[in-house]
């Protein structure tokens, strides 16, 4: 029996996640040694807390069958509209701008939600329309004009470099994100509706799911969480841009399909998404090692997604070949 | 089952009674709500300002929109199987990034128009390949090649340009047809826009695309290979990202990497605006030629009224959430109105 167990836990996309990283790392770690160093961990983990938080609200939206495109804009104009909050007032903290932030986003998903859910517009198309109105009133907010280092309060700079019992407070928050998430995909009524709602939307709707309401929850947290990532992202690049976060939804979403939530809905978990971010991580900071210029991230990325994708279908496939082939013996 | 009958019978006799019903049939129409717009639209752009009605201007302005009017093309048939490709715009980039480089090592004009096309149709042929082969929803195929075809160029272009073409190359993009002031672009689009109505509306090929559609699954088990038209599609607008791409190179004669950034979101809002059901099965190349010079002109005005690049943006984006909520509230209407009419039959 253990030995099935192990078998078991081998064939979960987490532990072959763990041991492609691993892997991963050896060739770099011999290549240069630094990279393993705790300064550098704690470097691509910093790197990676915001896109944790993204992907996260990405998740949820790809488990119930959508896709957000739109998370690039929420974060460019939520961070925009923090940076210039705290440009007129310095006083402000920098936790009443992480809710200003979230409360912005919250609006802005539930903008994409109400018309996904109501409107009944596919998400690719409504998000697709979004992710250019959005970055377009992030120009419009700030008159095409960039809120710059020293515009900004120090403490609220500092923020995200604060330490507690040695980690940063941005990690401190990515890790509590995926903590309340992780208990909310797993443990609420809500959270195990996005799935039934992702797997077999008849179906879930004959059991009593409120389709509609589901669908504006994932777009409510994809914005809310993108909205704290624009916080957070003016504070930790020290500058509020116009054209911040573009093309971050594609790396929310490689972190999603990598951690191997399916692209139909239905199925993945949060431990695969943090995971599938790190590893995308790993890599990002790993190119500059093997003397790739930095310009070929964009190909690196897409590779990675490819690779995923191709690989989610495969043992898809593997799977219902067993399932099939245990209905025929039985 | 006889007076079921009847009861349809009058309400079609009413429906084709009344001048008022006649009217309302037409005027919900798609293409002719188009036409309407496009018609307000140009007496709007008229009274506001002098440069807009005038043949020379008009006829430039399809400098500004042919490219993507012509990308639009392909596009119908790949949402029209319910499929969509946000990659185009990277294939452009990829293949632009191939005419450049070959231009720079001193290749001739028809060595680059057959490099550009054969790039571009590997790339969507690639694509349609992967969509079919993975089973996995065309979004998250072209999305994962969106950054390799992009990604390709901007690790070969880096921050660097290519700027030297062949004397003649700037003909595709900037010239016009001798003697007249139409530009050769925009004759190319007429001539592809014909090509493309017929294939969709005088061929089998065509009417399969709409039973895809429709119903994949019927489709399939009628006899219709799906897989191969559906990759037929992918390759179809790979070949004309490629052909594109040099209208475009030779139109802005440089090469960076971002060029044609954002086109996939505009070119979807052609075809959808041109009333092609996102989810497949419905639509016509009329509607999206009306879409294409609707949204063409629509920017042209708004540029000569000097509105902001922004705020172009953002009608766009408006007007492509719109263009999909407004066709859903029109089969709302019709199907309450037919409802109504059962009624007083009754």
């Amino acid at each position: 029996m253990p030995g099935n167990t192990i078998k078991k836990i081998l064939a979960r996309r987490e532990a072959a996640l763990v041991i492609l990283l691993v892997i991963l790392l050896i060739p770099i770690t011999i290549r240069s040694p630094q990279f393993i160093s705790a300064r550098n961990i704690s470097t691509i983990l910093n790197d990676m807390a915001i896109l944790a938080i993204v992907a996260i609200g990405e998740f949820f939206v790809i488990l119930s069958n959508g896709i957000d495109l739109s998370v690039g804009s929420v974060i460019a104009f939520t961070g925009m509209a923090c940076g210039l909050i705290n440009e007129a007032n310095q006083a402000i903290g920098a936790v009443p701008l992480l809710f200003v932030g979230m409360g912005i986003g919250l609006m802005m998903g539930l903008l994409n939600g109400v018309l996904v859910a109501y409107g009944k517009i596919p998400p690719i198309i409504t998000t697709l329309g979004t992710v250019n109105i959005y970055r377009g009133l992030t120009f419009l907010l700030s008159g095409n004009q960039w809120v710059t280092a020293h515009e900004l309060a120090p403490s609220y700079i500092a923020f995200p470099r604060v330490t507690f019992l040695g980690v940063s407070l941005l990690l401190w928050i990515a890790f509590l994100v995926i903590v309340i998430f992780y208990y909310f995909s797993r443990f609420t009524r809500t959270g195990r509706e996005i799935y039934a709602i992702g797997g077999n939307p008849t179906a879930a709707k004959f059991v009593g799911v409120n389709e509609s309401r589901i669908r504006v929850v994932v777009f409510v947290i994809s914005g809310t969480l993108s909205g704290l990532a624009g916080a957070l992202w003016t504070a930790r690049y020290a500058s509020a841009v116009n054209e911040m976060a573009t093309g971050f939804e594609m790396q929310a979403v490689a972190a999603c399909v990598l951690g191997g939530v399916n692209f139909a809905g239905g199925a993945g978990a949060i431990t695969g998404v943090v995971l599938g971010t790190l590893f995308l991580g790993v890599v990002t900071n790993a190119l500059p090692v093997v003397y790739l210029s930095v310009f070929w991230q964009t190909f690196v990325q897409g590779l990675i997604i490819l690779v995923a994708l191709t690989l989610n279908t495969l043992s898809d496939r593997r799977k219902h070949a067993k399932l099939l082939a245990q209905r025929r013996a039985s | 089952m006889r007076e079921k009958r009847e009861l349809m019978a009058k309400s079609r006799l009413i429906d084709e009674g009344s001048l008022k019903e006649r009217l309302i049939t037409i005027f919900t129409m798609w293409e002719v709500l188009l036409s309407v717009i496009f018609v307000l639209l140009i007496i709007f752009f008229s009274t506001r300002t002098k440069y807009f009605l005038n043949w020379f201007n008009l006829m430039n302005a399809t400098f500004q929109f042919s490219e993507k009017a012509i990308m639009a093309l392909p596009m119908i048939f790949i949402i029209m199987c319910g499929d969509i490709d946000i990659s185009i715009a990277s294939i452009i980039a990829l293949c632009a990034y191939a005419v450049g480089n070959a231009a720079a090592g001193g290749a001739s004009i028809p060595t680059l128009i057959i490099i550009a096309l054969a790039v571009g149709t590997l790339a969507g042929l690639f694509n349609g390949f992967m969509v079919t082969f993975l089973q996995m929803p065309a979004i998250a195929v072209t999305l994962a090649t969106q950054s390799i075809y992009r990604g390709i160029a901007i690790g070969m272009l880096g921050d660097q340009a290519r700027t030297t073409f062949p004397k003649n190359f700037g003909f595709f993009g900037q010239e016009f047809i001798k003697g007249t002031t139409i530009p050769f672009e925009f004759v190319l689009y007429l001539v592809l826009m014909v090509i493309f109505g017929f294939i969709l509306h005088k061929t089998t090929y065509g009417r399969r695309l709409y039973a895809i559609g429709n119903n994949a699954e019927v489709a399939r088990f009628s006899g219709i290979n799906v897989k191969r038209i559906r990759i037929i599609n992918f390759t179809i607008t790979g070949f004309i990202s490629g052909l594109a791409a040099i209208l475009l190179t030779s139109r802005v004669l440089s090469v960076r990497s971002n060029i044609a950034t954002g086109w996939d979101m505009e070119i979807i809002t052609l075809v959808v605006l041109g009333g092609v059901s996102i989810t497949g099965g419905k639509g016509t190349v009329w509607g999206v030629f009306l879409g294409s010079l609707l949204v063409g002109y629509l920017k042209f005005g708004m540029g000569l009224m000097k509105v902001s690049g922004t705020l172009m943006t953002i009608v766009i984006g408006s007007l492509l959430i719109v263009a999909v909520l407004l066709p859903r509230l029109l089969d709302l209407y019709k199907a309450n109105r037919k409802l109504r009419r059962q009624h007083e039959v009754r």
